[in-house]
């Protein structure tokens, strides 16, 4: 066990599989000699050469889609993807060739590619720089979507990924990267299963990325108040670990979801359908959601906070969907 | 627009070869007349986009390729791949969707693929294969590979922004890829002095500091040369060539297509330079081929096609059951 930030959990995942496979390259918008925007990719580029950690002209389309050429081509490309809201450049190019290439060649042709982009709000950067599209990409079939929200996960769904012959997009929140946690030996690679992160049998707090956080403060506030919560950490948005989700849902008979997405068409809203589908005789209150205000994200840090799923609204989130069997 | 001469002149090749292009060309002709005939008939469905006036570009492109070479085409593609190798039956099969079809029948007239012949794919996003031939390219010159990657778009792909970001990248990389662009003059039913700034196709490429050449698509011989000429260029410097294909088709963009918006008189012309009876003419007054060689010919490429569609129609439908199959790869379970 040691102590390690997520931007150097992620930094020490990306050393590990440039010197375990020759194969493996980076590509993206200054990430070379610039040590990356986020500065995960720090120190590489002089570790590994401009060959291997390689800086791209602004053209998301081009180098997300040569990325899946190398990875046709028998390359195992890792490519960066400053924001999310960038990465709508290249959207084209992950759904349309990407994720449809095997079915679409009968089996033939798989892309084992994988893209990391930085996702979320909460740096006051404003309505170009800070959304949550995760689910874009979760809607997707063919592709497996990632969201480590701990430095364990920081440090090994890389590889898990790398081990996937199929495209992988791993989305990392931007203000995880200067959290800290304790790092296990061994971690895990896993990228199939939800995690729970915290356990409690009065109300099932479902959430990921950015937002698993707040949910774990809800939780702490809510144990104070007598409430015992558990957080259900989704660490992969497709294919969900559906068998996860419900579990919690019907052990706690209560669930609040919790999604930087906007709440219309969320990911939020497939979750509480699955619950609903198959586990709403199971629940003693209605499921609810906890989303973005249906805003752009705005620039002023009031508006922007306003905006956001918090902790009090997470709470407050819980309470409703608890009723009168919390104490006022 | 007046247009140049019909292809003529002396065809520089062994007869073997010359007939060879001739036979290929005539595949691809016979194979698109048939599956017109079956669209009509309901066999074949969905959008078909006939090659049939530019068969000289995949002719003599491909001819000039080698077998490791990648090729990455558009939708407008059937010709690429049997050139290419693939046998008729498998493309047809793909054009019934049926299960025996190169795709298993999941992308149809426009998503042949073929790991075997390296040809990855028929792209129906205009300009959707460029950044894949850049990719691609750029894995074999990290893995040492001497490959060259040849990617073929239409003149509608160099208005998309992915032309460009894709020739940035392949210039600034110095990568062996061959761009080839078969410019039929229209992007879908809009001329492309209706939507270029710049008409010449070689300048706008050529702003990226790569080599251009400019050809007779209509010409299997210059076509053939110059895809040869590019290649070596590519071998020799390990940088990209653009090829401008000046070519034209004969048929509606795709079967929904009423071809309203081209003049019929320009279409008679374009026929005059037709790639097929230009060159047997040629070859008929070298003394390489005659009448009846070509009859003969004619006949056995017919055989194919008959082959081709009895054995698509023979071949089974895919089970509903495997619909999900090959979404992803197939994992061991946990």
């Amino acid at each position: 066990m040691r102590r390690i930030s997520y931007r150097e959990a992620m930094r020490e995942a990306l050393r590990e599989a440039l010197s375990a496979n020759p194969r493996v390259f980076l590509m993206g918008e200054d990430i070379g000699k610039y040590g990356g925007t986020y500065a995960v990719t720090k120190g590489l580029f002089d570790e590994f050469g401009p060959e291997r950690i390689r800086d791209t002209p602004l053209s998301e389309l081009g180098f997300v889609g040569a990325g899946i050429g190398a990875a046709l081509g028998g390359m195992r490309p890792i490519v960066e993807v400053m924001t999310v809201n960038f990465s709508l450049l290249s959207l084209d190019q992950i759904v349309n060739s990407a994720a449809a290439f095997r079915h679409m060649s009968g089996g033939q042709f798989s892309v084992p590619l994988v893209v990391r982009i930085a996702t979320g709000a909460g740096r006051q950067v404003a309505a170009q720089h800070s959304h949550s599209l995760e689910n874009w990409y979760a809607h997707v079939p063919g592709l497996t979507v990632l969201a480590p929200a701990t430095v364990e996960d920081a440090r090994g769904m890389l590889a898990g990924a790398l081990a996937d012959p199929d495209p992988v997009i791993i989305f990392e929140h931007v203000q995880l990267y200067n959290a800290e946690g304790d790092l296990p030996e061994p971690w895990t690679t896993d990228i199939r299963s939800a995690a729970v992160r915290r356990t409690g049998r009065d109300i099932s707090l479902i959430t990921y990325g950015g937002s698993l956080p707040k949910a774990l403060a809800a939780a702490e506030q809510l144990a104070a108040e007598g409430v015992d919560a558990e957080v259900v950490d989704l660490r992969v948005l497709r294919p969900l670990d559906t068998q996860a989700i419900l579990a919690s849902a019907r052990k706690c008979r209560r669930a609040v979801v919790i999604d930087e997405g906007w709440k219309s068409g969320s990911l939020a809203a497939e979750i509480v359908a699955q619950i609903a589908e198959q586990a709403l005789y199971e629940l003693d209150a209605p499921p609810a959601r906890v989303c973005s205000e249906e805003v752009p994200i705005p620039y002023a840090k009031h508006m922007e906070d306003a905006a956001l799923p918090q902790t009090e609204k997470i709470v407050a989130a819980a309470k409703a969907v608890l009723g009168s069997e919390v104490a006022a | 627009m007046s247009l140049p001469p019909p292809p003529s002149g002396p065809v520089p090749y062994a007869k073997e070869l010359a007939l060879e292009l001739l036979r290929d060309m005539l595949r691809i002709r016979r194979m698109e007349e048939k599956s017109a005939e079956l669209y009509g008939e309901g066999k074949i469905r969905g959008f078909l986009h006939l090659y049939i006036g530019e068969e000289a570009v995949a002719v003599g492109a491909l001819h000039a390729l080698e077998a490791e070479d990648n090729i990455v085409a558009t939708y407008r593609e059937h010709g690429h791949a049997l050139v290419r190798g693939m046998p008729m039956e498998r493309i047809m099969a793909e054009m019934y969707g049926k299960r025996e079809g190169c795709s298993r029948g999941r992308g149809g007239s426009m998503h042949l693929f073929d790991a075997k012949t390296r040809l990855f794919g028929g792209n129906a996003i205009v300009g959707g294969g460029l950044p894949l031939a850049v990719g691609l390219a750029l894995a074999d010159r990290m893995q040492g590979a001497k490959r060259v990657t040849a990617c073929f778009f239409g003149d509608g792909a160099m208005a998309e922004g992915v032309f460009h970001e894709s020739a940035n990248l392949a210039v600034l990389w110095k990568l062996p890829v061959l761009f080839c662009c078969e410019n039929n003059l229209y992007a879908m039913g809009t001329a492309v002095a209706r939507y270029e700034s710049e008409t010449d196709l070689c300048v706008k490429a050529a702003a990226y500091g790569m080599e251009t050449l400019k050809v007779d698509g209509q010409d299997v011989v210059a076509v053939h040369e110059a895809t040869q000429r590019a290649r070596r260029r590519i071998a020799e410097s390990g940088a990209p060539v653009f090829v401008e294909y000046q070519t034209y088709r004969f048929r509606a963009h795709s079967m929904f297509d009423p071809d309203l918006y081209r003049d019929k008189r320009e279409l008679e012309e374009w026929k005059t330079r037709g790639p097929l009876h230009t060159f047997s003419a040629r070859l008929k007054s070298e003394g390489k081929l005659t009448e009846e060689q070509f009859l003969a010919l004619d006949a056995k490429v017919g055989e194919e096609v008959e082959k081709a569609v009895a054995f698509a129609e023979g071949a089974s439908w895919e089970p509903v059951e495997d619909l999900a199959r090959d979404v992803t790869t197939p994992r061991a379970p946990a």
